[in-house]
């Protein structure tokens, strides 16, 4: 067992498989469909490995794997985990798996290439989430646009999916070259200052960047993870990208891809630019808020239930961030549960809607009713699904937004209040859109004879449900992995800004960024002329 | 003034010479050549001439510049970076057209000599250390392109954009001449080495004749790099000329502006660079923008590279601003990764070009990708290498230029930078998007891969892969290949 180099191991087996596939006759889709399945399963069960192995109590990253790529401009394949995305690793190639049968009967053309970019996707997810290096970081951030671009450019609904695909290329695009020409000057100014020009994160943690500089490149990167989370307003290419892509995308999509914006923030935002952080909080939390209720109010009118998804993924997703700027250790850690609740919840309900879209070919809410007497079984995995989401107590949805509530009413009460009002109409939207699909008379013909979920359905979707429980019974296990390194990152960011003047807060932040010269701050490197002021004051 | 024949040294322009030689033996063998199997034997002569030059070119690889023909042509690491340059794009520009003169009916023979001698000038452009030298290669690439941008004489278009070079081509010759003569009136010599020790020592800065010289200088080499305002010739020669010398003329003639560009102005001019950094600087915004905004409106799949070429070239200005051992080298390898998508990029062109120029309309294309895979995903790959989208090398070059950029503190150019590279990322798509998701509304387009196009294929393939995948090698190449700017 090579075990020491677990990472790479899940990182490259997903593209040797696409490999294997590329290679095979598309003469036979079942086959195919059947290679692509093992290895998304191989994968899974290799990525238990980190779980298992994973030293509980340690905030540190595990599993460290180095090694040098272009020793030039010190860029090293450095991978690694640590409890913050232990999880989320165990979610892409959970979800991979899903994803591959799930897409069994769904996809039908270009069998082969569809899967191959699946495996694609997986391989960029994993190294997204394990990259310690940020030219690494790029690199698979990137790489991932393009199968994700082809599955809903090629696969998606006929329609629209063209206009849909580009826009999200474009979008992710925007923000990730911001992202770059924060990285090379962050690099440059590490090289200048260390003399080592290296794009290692974990050197680049004992970084003090002057606050000045702090508040640009926490803008460029904010700005990239803002449009992956979405947050409010850089959500409008997600209603697009969702509703257009097939079911297997917008699963991997809700899932995983938008957790990249909120893990971004965590790995990346909070520890190297913590004064901006900081600083930052109104705007972000105000932001969170605001994609809450939005996406809230804007999901219970649509008439699609796709599109009514895609739009609770704004909303859920601003409690996600609401959590994280919270900054303490309870609504950092229900922000990182509430990531791996969302990826169930909401994959399970693109994943249901894929259901009832592939017996039916319509998604509006009018062409529905009464489908709980025609599929029982269905009806059963749908209301604990649209429950999970609503966060009913005793299901995943739950813990994490009550673990958001408590650590945003101790940052600041009325956030709570106003995140609170999202929960009413969370249940609002899912009861409202779940009696008109499910229950009533049955006024369609054509959904008289709805068939009932297939065994393979069946399973996916207990899969789903078990995991669903099971976070909100029990979410210790995860708990425990998670909260030494949101710790780490916590005691980072109160390390750096103990010294501002505790009682002011960020207004009082505010003011001495405001005050002081815009040159001083430039030209002198650290400690930043911002930081010695506030430490005079008491 | 005694002419001392030891410093000749014939040696030094080995590669030339047997292109020249080559290209020689083509246009016999031509004359002689009865039938179709004979004509075969043209392409090898050619490749023949391509990798002899190569071996010579490689010999010369060294650590000390050897300097010949009294101190007017040099041997040293950048000029033999640039000779392999610009013999991978003629030796793939040669394996491109056996295909292409056959379905246009063209004559093989001078064609290929032609492109054999552009080759060699490209080459001598590269060595020269003296202005009088780099005319003369200047002179020996863009005469025999003329003809070549010419060469489909049936067609209306190739006669316009051929009349249309040539013209403004002898104009910004016209130019470059009065820049030599006016730094000549200054310096008293035309060697760059001997101009740059006077700017050094003089402090010329403040002498309007010397700045009136750079200037025109500048003039006649941004003419060839097609920087904006002097690109106006690009699209149409681009779109006339025969697909492989447009990809030939895209990616050598560019280079071998770039190389004398560098020898120029980051060399000879350095102590200048205040003053020439901010018109660069300029000329690299409005290149990038122009070229990208235009060529967002083209249909025309020679026309949209023709304007993507000159927006790569905006981009590359950015290294030379930045400049510096990071910019320079930055501005080789960019060189080098561009020239391989690039030719890429045409390879296809030239699979699904028919007979009379048919199918170059980009909508052509649909459908393309689910019917010839392989020759979907390898356009998919050279687009999104000029899209620049890790891991491919087209990313790799631009982080390069971008990271030099950032170094030297340039950091708006860099923004304006990557603003234009998401407005390319839209006309690339565009293409990936008719090939992949968009059904043919005609007849299928038949495309048949003739093996010597294959190869090209395979070649720009896997290199654009591989130098993004492993760039260290060639990062190294680069930079051991810019030690005379330092």
């Amino acid at each position: 067992m090579v075990f020491s180099q677990l990472i790479s191991t899940i990182i490259f087996l997903p593209i040797l498989g696409a490999i294997i596939i590329a290679i095979c006759s598309r003469e036979k889709p079942t086959l195919l469909r059947g290679i692509a399945f093992i290895v998304t399963l191989a994968t899974f069960c290799i990525s238990i490995g980190l779980f298992s192995g994973f030293v509980v109590g340690d905030g540190g990253f595990q599993f460290i794997e180095e090694a040098p790529w272009i020793p030039s401009l010190g860029i090293t394949y450095k991978v690694g985990i640590d409890g913050i995305s232990l999880f989320l690793v165990l979610l892409s190639t959970l979800l991979s798996v899903i994803a591959v049968a799930a897409s069994w009967t769904d996809i039908k053309t270009r069998v082969k290439e569809f899967l191959i970019c699946l495996l694609l996707l997986e391989s960029g997810m994993i190294g997204v989430f394990v990259a310690l290096d940020l030219f690494l970081f790029y690199v698979f951030w990137e790489v991932m646009l393009i199968p994700m671009y082809l599955l809903i450019g090629i696969w998606g609904n006929p329609a629209r999916r063209i206009y849909a695909a580009i826009k999200f290329f474009i979008y992710t695009m925007f923000g990730s070259l911001l992202m770059l020409v924060a990285i090379l000057v962050v690099y440059f100014y590490h090289g200048s200052q260390t003399g080592s020009y290296t794009f290692d994160l974990l050197s680049w943690y004992n970084l003090n960047l002057p606050l000045s500089m702090q508040i640009w490149l926490f803008l460029a990167f904010g700005i990239a993870f803002a449009i992956k989370v979405p947050m409010f307003p850089f959500h409008t290419w997600l209603p697009d990208a969702h509703t257009e892509a097939p079911t297997v995308g917008s699963v991997l999509l809700a899932a995983v891809l938008l957790k990249m914006g909120t893990y971004g923030f965590l790995r990346f935002n909070l520890p190297l630019f913590p004064e901006a952080s900081v600083l930052f909080v109104p705007l972000l939390a105000g932001l969170a808020l605001v994609g809450i209720i939005y996406g809230a109010l804007v999901a219970m009118v649509q008439a699609d239930v796709k599109r009514l998804v895609a739009f609770s993924s704004v909303s859920h997703l601003g409690f996600v961030v609401l959590g994280i700027f919270a900054l303490n250790i309870e609504g950092m850690t229900g922000g990182l549960l509430q990531m791996l609740n969302h990826g169930f919840s909401t994959g399970a309900l693109f994943l249901i809607v894929g259901m009832i879209y592939e017996r039916r070919h319509t998604r509006m809410i009018a062409d529905f009713g009464g489908l709980s007497s025609v599929m029982p079984i269905f009806a059963t995995f749908f209301l604990i699904v649209a429950l999970s989401s609503i966060g009913l107590p005793g299901l995943n949805g739950f813990v994490g937004e009550f673990l958001v509530l408590l650590g945003a009413f101790q940052a600041e009460p009325l956030w709570a209040v106003v995140a609170g009002l999202g929960v009413i109409l969370a249940a609002v939207y899912m009861l409202w859109m779940y009696q008109r699909v499910m229950f009533g008379t049955v006024a369609k013909e054509e959904n008289r004879h709805l068939k009932d979920l297939t065994l393979r359905e069946a399973a996916i979707l207990l899969v789903m449900v078990f995991f669903i429980i099971q976070f909100g019974v029990y979410p210790k296990p995860y708990l425990d992995r998670m909260q030494p390194s949101i710790k780490t990152v916590l005691q980072r960011v109160q390390e750096r800004t103990a010294h501002l003047d505790a009682d002011a807060g960020a207004l009082g932040l505010m003011n001495q960024v405001l005050f002081v010269k815009r040159s001083a701050v430039v030209t002198v490197p650290h400690p930043p002329a911002a930081l010695t002021q506030g430490r005079q004051r008491p | 003034m005694t002419i001392d024949t030891s410093s000749i040294l014939v040696s030094i322009i080995g590669p030339e010479l047997v292109l020249v030689i080559a290209a020689l033996g083509l246009m016999v063998t031509d004359a002689f050549a009865k039938n179709k199997t004979d004509q075969r034997l043209l392409l090898w002569i050619g490749l023949a001439g391509i990798l002899g030059s190569v071996a010579v070119a490689w010999s010369l690889w060294g650590t000390e510049p050897v300097y010949g023909f009294g101190g007017m042509v040099v041997a040293d690491n950048f000029s033999t970076f640039f000779t392999m340059l610009f013999l991978v794009a003629g030796g793939l520009t040669l394996l491109m057209s056996e295909n292409y003169v056959d379905t246009q009916g063209l004559a093989p023979g001078e064609y290929f000599a032609l492109t054999l001698f552009a080759t060699s000038g490209m080459v001598l452009m590269a060595r020269s250390t003296d202005l009088i030298m780099l005319f003369l290669g200047l002179e020996v690439l863009s005469v025999s392109l003329y003809v070549l941008a010419g060469y489909m004489r049936h067609s209306d278009r190739s006669a316009e954009g051929a009349l249309k070079y040539f013209l403004l081509g002898a104009f910004s010759t016209g130019f470059l001449l009065y820049g030599i003569a006016l730094a000549y009136g200054v310096a008293g010599t035309t060697r760059l080495a001997e101009i740059g020790n006077l700017v050094a020592q003089k402090h010329m800065l403040k002498e309007p004749m010397l700045l009136a010289a750079m200037g025109l200088l500048l003039i006649g080499i941004g003419f060839k790099i097609a920087m904006v305002p002097f690109h106006m010739w690009a699209p149409d020669v681009y779109e006339g000329a025969p697909s492989p010398i447009t990809a030939y003329m895209s990616v050598g003639v560019k280079a071998a502006a770039f190389a004398a560009l560098l020898r120029v102005f980051s060399g000879s001019l350095a102590e200048l660079h205040d003053h020439w950094r901010e018109i660069f600087w300029i000329g690299s915004v409005l290149t990038m923008t122009i070229g990208n905004v235009a060529a967002l409106l083209q249909n025309n799949i020679k026309r949209m590279l023709a304007y993507s070429s000159i927006a790569h070239a905006g981009y590359i200005l950015i290294g030379v601003v930045a400049g510096g051992q990071m910019g320079t080298a930055a501005v080789l390898y960019y060189l080098l990764v561009y020239t391989l998508m690039t030719v890429g990029a045409f390879a296809v062109v030239i699979a699904i070009e028919k007979q009379d120029e048919q199918h170059l309309d980009i909508r052509d294309y649909a459908g393309i990708g689910s019917r010839h895979v392989s020759l979907g995903v390898a356009m998919a790959i050279f687009m999104f290498s000029l899209a620049s989208i890790p891991p491919l090398s087209g990313f790799m070059g631009k982080f390069y230029i971008f990271s030099a950029a950032v170094k030297e503190g340039y950091i708006g150019l860099t923004l304006i930078g990557i603003f234009n590279s998401l407005i390319s990322v839209y006309y690339y798509l565009r293409v990936t998007v008719l090939m992949f998701m968009k059904e043919p509304e005609g007849e299928p387009i038949a495309v048949r891969i003739q093996p010597a196009l294959a190869a090209v294929l395979i070649i720009a393939v896997i290199f654009t892969i591989q130098m993004g995948l492993f760039p260290a090698t060639y990062l190294q190449f680069a930079a051991n290949s810019i030690k005379i700017f330092l």
